[in-house]
Order: C-alpha cells, then sequence, then structure tokens
C-alpha cells in the first residue's frame, strides 16, 4: 500500500469519512501506477484523447492591441478554445479515463459554473460512462446553457438546495454519493482540492497548459515570461499554468481571485462577499484538505461570493496555498466591477469573449501594468458563452465604463 | 474503569444521538434529558458544523435549524455544562471545529479536549478525521483521559482496520451500510459481516446507520453488537415536533417514548444467560 504522503508544508492530508477511505487508497495507487508511471500506456492514451477529441495544444497568441494598450507583451495561453470552452476538460478526461482503468462503471462530478460538469459530461459520453452531476440551485439558475449541455450529452444533473446552492454545497453532497456508492463510483473532482491524492492528480492533468505553454513561449518569444497570470477559484487552471513555471525562479506567479464586492466579511451573518481565500482566508480544514478557507472565528465555512460562479468557494486548493505561503506565489485579487470591465475589454480589444472567471486575471493587467515586468503570459481559462446572461444582468445594475449600450436587450425582454 | 466503558459492561448500551441546540437552546436541553430517562446509556451529542459531509438530509437540516439558532461551540460547552443528565457524553463534531477551537494564543485539539472536559464531555467521535490524521486529537484525549471513538465502515478491511484498532477507545462505531446518516426501514444485512472482522478487538462494539426501531437495535444486539447507535429515528421526532409546531414538552415525551422502545429492543436481543430469562438491568 503506498505510503501517506499529499502534505504540501502543512496543507494537503486526508481528511474524510472512513468510508471513503478505501476508495481514496485505492485512487492513490492507481495515482501513482497510471498517471505517475505511465502503466498500461495511460497517460498515452490521455494524451492522444486531447489531442483527438480535445484538440490539444490550445494556441499561444500574441495579443496586439492590449500588448499595445499596456506597451508590453501579452502573450494569451488560449485555453478557451479546448473542446467544451474551457481548461476543465483536462482534468475531467484524465480522471474518467483512470477510472475506466481502475474497473469503475459509473461517473459522479460536482459543479459550479457548470464548466467542469460540462467537461465531466462530455468525457463521460466519449468515454462511454454513465454520468450524474451534483450543481446547486442558484447555480443552475446563473448556468443555463451549461445544463442543458450536460443534459444533451446524457447527463443527470441533479439539484443541491441546501444552503446558498452554490459549489461548496455541491462538493458536499457529491461527496455524500460517493460515500453510498464509492464501490463502483469515481468522484471525478473538478479542481485541485479535496483529500490527497486529488490535488496532485489534477494538477498532473493540468499540467499540460504550463508544459506547452512554457515551449510555446521560447518559440515565440524567445524568452520565459516576466509574469504569469491567471484566475483563481480552487486553483485547477493555476496550478496547471504554474506547474512547469515554479522552477524558473526569474518568472513571477500571480493567482488573481474574486474579490466579489468587497474583502470585508459579514461574520454574524456567516457571508463573506468575495471568493479572495487565498489573500483572506485561513488555515482549516474543509472537503477533505487543509488549506486556506474563508471561515468564521469558530470555524464554520463562510458562504462565499463572486460575480463569477466558477470562483465563488470558500476553499483554494492545498498546494496553491503553500506556494502563496512560501512566497512563490502572489496571491491578488479583483473586484466585481473590475472583473466586468475586464471580460468587455478582452471582447472589444481582442474579439474573444473571455469566461468572468479569466476577466478577472486580465483586469489585474489593466491597474497594475507597472510591476508584471514586459513579457506577460495570461491564460484564457475558459470562453464566455455561459456568462453571456450573467454579463447582460449585471452590467446591467453597474456603472461599467466601457460596457456597449445593453438597453437595447432590455427593450426586447432579453433580462428582467 | 472508564464511564463509558461502564456504561458498556452490563447488558447492551443504547447510544442515542440529537444534534445540541436543534430546534433551540431550551428545547433541546431536555430533549436530550428526555434520552436519559427513555434508556441512554451513552448519549452522542452533536456539535453543528457548517459541512457534515457525512451526514443525510435528516441530520443536515438538524444541523441548520441548531446553527440558525445560534449554536456555536462555545454555546456547546455551556449546553453541556447545563445538562442535567447522568450518562457519558460523547461529542460528535467534525475536525475543522476542533482545529480553529480556543483563541488565538492557541488553537486546536488541545485547547478543544480541554474544554470538553471541563465541561463533562468523556469522548469524541470525529466522522471526517480518518486514523491517519488523528494523531493530535489521540494525544489530547490521552492527556485528558477522554476517549476517542473511532467509525469502521463496510469497505474498511486490512491494514487499516489494524490502523484503527491501534487508536480506537471508549467504543468502535460500526457504521452498518454505506453512505451518510439517516433512518432506514429495512436494516442492512452487512452488520453481522462488519462485525465479523473485529470479534477480536477488546473495545464494544456499537453498530450506528439505519436503525429506526426495537426490532432493527433487537437484531443487532443478537448479530453480536454490543450497543446500538440511533441518530436519524430520534432527529426526526424534533422535525416533526417543528413542523407541527407542538410544545416542547410533547416532543421530549415522544422521544422519551421512541428511547425506551430502543432501549427495550436492545434488552431483547441480549443473549440469554445460562439458557434463563434475560437479565433485566435495574
Amino acid at each position: 500500500m503506498s505510503s501517506h504522503t499529499g502534505k504540501f508544508g502543512e496543507y494537503g492530508g486526508q481528511y474524510v469519512p472512513e468510508a471513503l477511505m478505501p476508495a481514496i487508497e485505492e485512487l492513490e495507487d492507481a495515482y501513482e501506477r497510471y498517471v505517475l508511471d505511465n502503466e498500461d500506456g495511460f497517460m498515452n492514451e490521455f494524451r492522444q484523447r486531447l489531442a483527438d477529441f480535445g484538440g490539444r495544444p490550445t494556441p499561444l497568441q500574441y495579443a496586439d492591441r492590449l500588448s499595445e494598450r499596456y506597451d508590453t507583451d501579452v502573450y494569451l495561453k488560449r485555453e478557451d478554445l479546448l473542446h467544451g470552452g474551457a481548461h476543465k476538460l483536462n482534468n475531467a478526461l484524465g480522471q474518467v479515463l483512470l477510472a475506466k482503468y481502475m474497473g469503475k462503471d459509473r461517473i459522479i462530478a460536482e459543479t459550479g459554473a457548470g464548466q467542469h460538469g460540462t467537461a465531466t459530461a462530455m468525457a463521460c459520453a466519449h468515454l462511454g460512462m454513465p454520468c450524474e452531476v451534483y450543481m446547486g440551485r442558484r447555480d443552475i439558475n446563473r448556468q443555463r446553457p451549461n445544463v442543458f449541455r450536460m443534459r444533451l450529452n446524457g447527463a443527470e444533473v441533479t439539484p443541491v438546495t441546501v444552503g446558498r446552492g452554490t459549489l461548496k454545497e455541491a462538493i458536499s453532497e457529491t461527496m455524500r454519493d460517493w460515500a453510498e456508492n464509492v464501490e463502483h463510483t469515481h468522484y471525478v473532482i473538478g479542481s485541485v482540492v479535496g483529500p490527497h491524492p486529488f490535488p496532485a492528480m489534477v494538477r498532473d492533468f493540468q499540467r499540460v497548459i504550463s508544459e506547452e505553454a512554457r515551449e510555446q513561449m521560447r518559440d515565440r518569444a524567445g524568452c520565459l515570461p516576466d509574469s504569469v497570470l491567471t484566475c483563481a477559484g480552487g486553483g485547477s487552471n493555476t496550478m496547471g499554468l504554474f506547474a512547469e513555471f515554479i522552477d524558473d525562479e526569474e518568472v513571477d506567479l500571480y493567482a488573481v481571485e474574486a474579490g466579489g464586492s468587497s474583502l470585508a466579511v459579514d461574520a454574524e451573518e456567516g457571508v463573506a462577499p468575495n471568493s479572495a481565500t487565498l489573500s483572506t482566508g485561513t488555515d482549516g480544514v474543509l472537503h477533505g484538505s487543509r488549506t486556506r478557507v474563508l471561515q468564521d472565528y469558530d470555524g464554520q465555512i463562510m458562504e462565499s461570493h463572486s460575480v463569477s460562479a466558477g470562483l465563488d468557494y470558500a476553499g483554494v486548493g492545498p498546494e496553491l496555498a503553500d506556494l502563496v505561503d512560501r512566497g512563490r506565489v502572489t496571491a491578488v485579487n479583483v473586484d466585481d466591477d473590475n472583473a466586468l470591465e475586464g471580460f468587455h475589454r478582452l471582447s472589444q480589444l481582442e474579439g474573444i469573449i473571455p469566461a468572468l472567471e479569466s476577466a478577472h486575471a486580465l483586469s489585474y493587467i489593466e491597474n497594475n501594468r507597472d510591476e508584471l515586468g514586459d513579457v506577460i503570459l495570461l491564460n484564457i481559462s475558459g470562453r464566455g458563452d455561459k456568462d453571456l446572461e450573467t454579463v447582460l444582468e449585471e452590467t446591467h445594475g453597474r456603472d461599467i465604463e466601457n460596457a456597449p449600450d445593453i438597453e437595447t436587450f432590455g427593450a426586447t425582454g432579453g433580462f428582467q | 474503569m472508564s464511564s463509558i466503558a461502564e456504561a458498556f459492561a452490563d447488558g447492551p448500551a443504547f447510544v442515542p444521538y440529537l444534534a445540541a441546540g436543534d430546534p433551540d437552546y431550551e428545547s433541546s436541553l431536555t430533549y436530550v434529558e428526555a434520552l436519559e430517562r427513555g434508556g441512554a446509556d451513552v448519549i452522542e451529542l452533536g456539535l453543528p458544523f457548517s459541512e457534515p459531509i457525512a451526514e443525510g438530509p435528516t441530520i443536515q437540516s438538524a444541523i441548520v435549524r441548531a446553527l440558525e439558532a445560534g449554536m456555536t461551540p462555545t454555546r456547546y460547552f455551556e449546553f453541556v455544562a447545563d445538562l442535567d443528565v447522568d450518562v457519558p457524553l460523547v461529542c460528535m463534531t467534525y475536525y475543522n471545529l476542533i482545529a480553529q477551537f480556543g483563541d488565538d494564543g492557541e488553537r486546536g485539539p488541545e485547547a478543544f479536549v480541554r474544554r470538553a472536559a471541563e465541561t463533562g464531555i468523556d469522548g469524541f467521535v470525529v466522522p471526517d478525521l480518518p486514523a491517519e490524521e488523528a494523531g493530535p486529537l489521540r494525544e489530547a484525549c490521552d492527556e485528558y483521559g477522554c476517549e476517542l471513538v473511532f467509525i469502521i465502515a463496510p469497505t474498511t478491511r486490512g491494514e487499516r482496520l489494524e490502523r484503527i484498532m491501534s487508536q480506537v477507545s471508549g467504543y468502535v462505531y460500526v457504521q452498518a451500510r454505506l453512505g451518510t446518516t439517516g433512518a432506514r426501514t429495512a436494516l442492512s444485512d452487512r452488520t453481522a459481516e462488519s462485525l465479523e472482522r473485529i470479534t477480536d478487538w477488546d473495545v464494544p462494539k456499537a453498530v450506528g446507520f439505519g436503525i429506526s426501531t426495537g426490532d432493527h437495535a433487537q437484531r443487532v444486539i443478537e448479530a453480536g453488537a454490543d450497543g446500538v447507535i440511533v441518530g436519524s429515528a430520534l432527529v426526526d421526532i424534533v422535525a416533526q415536533g417543528v413542523e407541527r409546531g407542538d410544545p416542547a414538552v410533547t416532543v421530549a415525551d415522544r422521544l422519551e417514548g421512541k428511547a425506551r422502545e430502543l432501549t427495550e429492543g436492545a434488552l431483547r436481543g441480549m443473549p440469554a444467560a445460562d439458557g434463563g430469562p434475560h437479565p433485566e438491568r435495574t
């Protein structure tokens, strides 16, 4: 049996009900054999399917107009062009394939923005596995197109109504399903969170982002970037983008979190109106690992908030929390208003409608250009089609300087 | 002999669970006291956590009610101090509340267990803390003379059983089936199989998950258990009282009645000594 590892400094570990521990040990063993040691050519098949089905490698694009605006070289890693429209497929395909190698016959997953749910549903259809996705009621309402996509791919979508009905509740509910059906079901967790081996394994499935990007930077720019930026919710695209740059000490790594409407917390109501876990969270235990979490004085987990459903989570990957503690990664945050501005800016300047998650990272450049050096690598982790309704609503209620005139849509009854 | 060991010493133990503060502080005190009148030998008293990943819908709802009524770890210890019961109390909670307990000078298991022991808690069961991560809590329990109960699941085998056996004290919580907590109409057929794996353990074996009637309790004891743990079937009574707006005294009577049914069921399951009539406890 494998040794008990999975610690990142003080963080990580395996804080789960005993019923799940045997499955987690089995998964640890499978991760080591198939992913780390490429047993039975698992990684070859994974890479081939990422290419054929997923469309990898994704391009690295020089962003002319952003570069001009900021008087610097801005390169975009286009994960929005991966099949499904976000980086999520890298992990979902890896885990569903691993489940097949392990002989499991059912897949469950949680989803927040719906991107991980759609990626898992696609991977399950592709590999012929039944799939059930748990999604918070509130997220179902704000991400309807993704719910429909999951259904089209044959997945069951089960609403979670407890709490505020977002990602935190969906993860808890998926863990409950797993505890009941653990003997034949694999839980495809959607980020670098949860008990070991999930944080390490999901990072290794997402690592392809930085393997490609580092190579592409050398080819295109002839150098490594001065700074690498991406958004961080749970942190899977973040760890995927950072993984291969961690040893390049001259490269600054920025994890851009959702500042929401405010960094202040309402302890009385147990609400943090942001998802800035790395910036404001404290050491705690959530969903199977020790990490930084948004919690009150007693240790009750707070409800987080972000205009972007995909960043709306009270925890963060333990490895990322450790990298921030060690000073290797800088945690910064961008609030809802600025994220919306970033969304409109990329749409207008580069013809790319980004996911609201990715818009946070872009927006950080706007106000912090001077600290980022001459060559910037920015991950566009996903495309924004899923967010159009949210952006329409949220832009309407705010004073967003660079937004197009959207009254036209209001007049046609497109939104309330 | 510890108080928990004594509670298991003469005949099968009935171990009920309620969430402290559900649906409010005062009613909850009377509900827990009613369990003792109904025959409880040990009481598992839940300290509500916002992410109870091992609980089914019934206990999740109880936890939400208790949290909304203002239950916190500090209030919980006041609650324990206010309780008028003579049976051992086991605190059931999730690890983050233990890890965060205390003030900024000193937070964690040591502060939590010290406070709990001072207040009258005899042991702990922490569903999201496997044996691998339990070192600091086990040490604190040893220091303050408290028991640390572990859960074994139908999936627990081999080395994992040994690892748990080396750390468990008080009793072992045998999870009768996979999944989360919740009352069931049918009893799991994995109970006997689960007990067979641990016949040589020298701690009492208490079976929980899905037990809701006196008949279930009887059959669990007949299968070789030393005790029965019942949570959701009791929490259901509290929830029903909230729904109907029943007075607390009515709900307490129902809880006492249900507790008695389960206690008597467990007694019926006890093997008769020398083929004679079942020994009765006083």
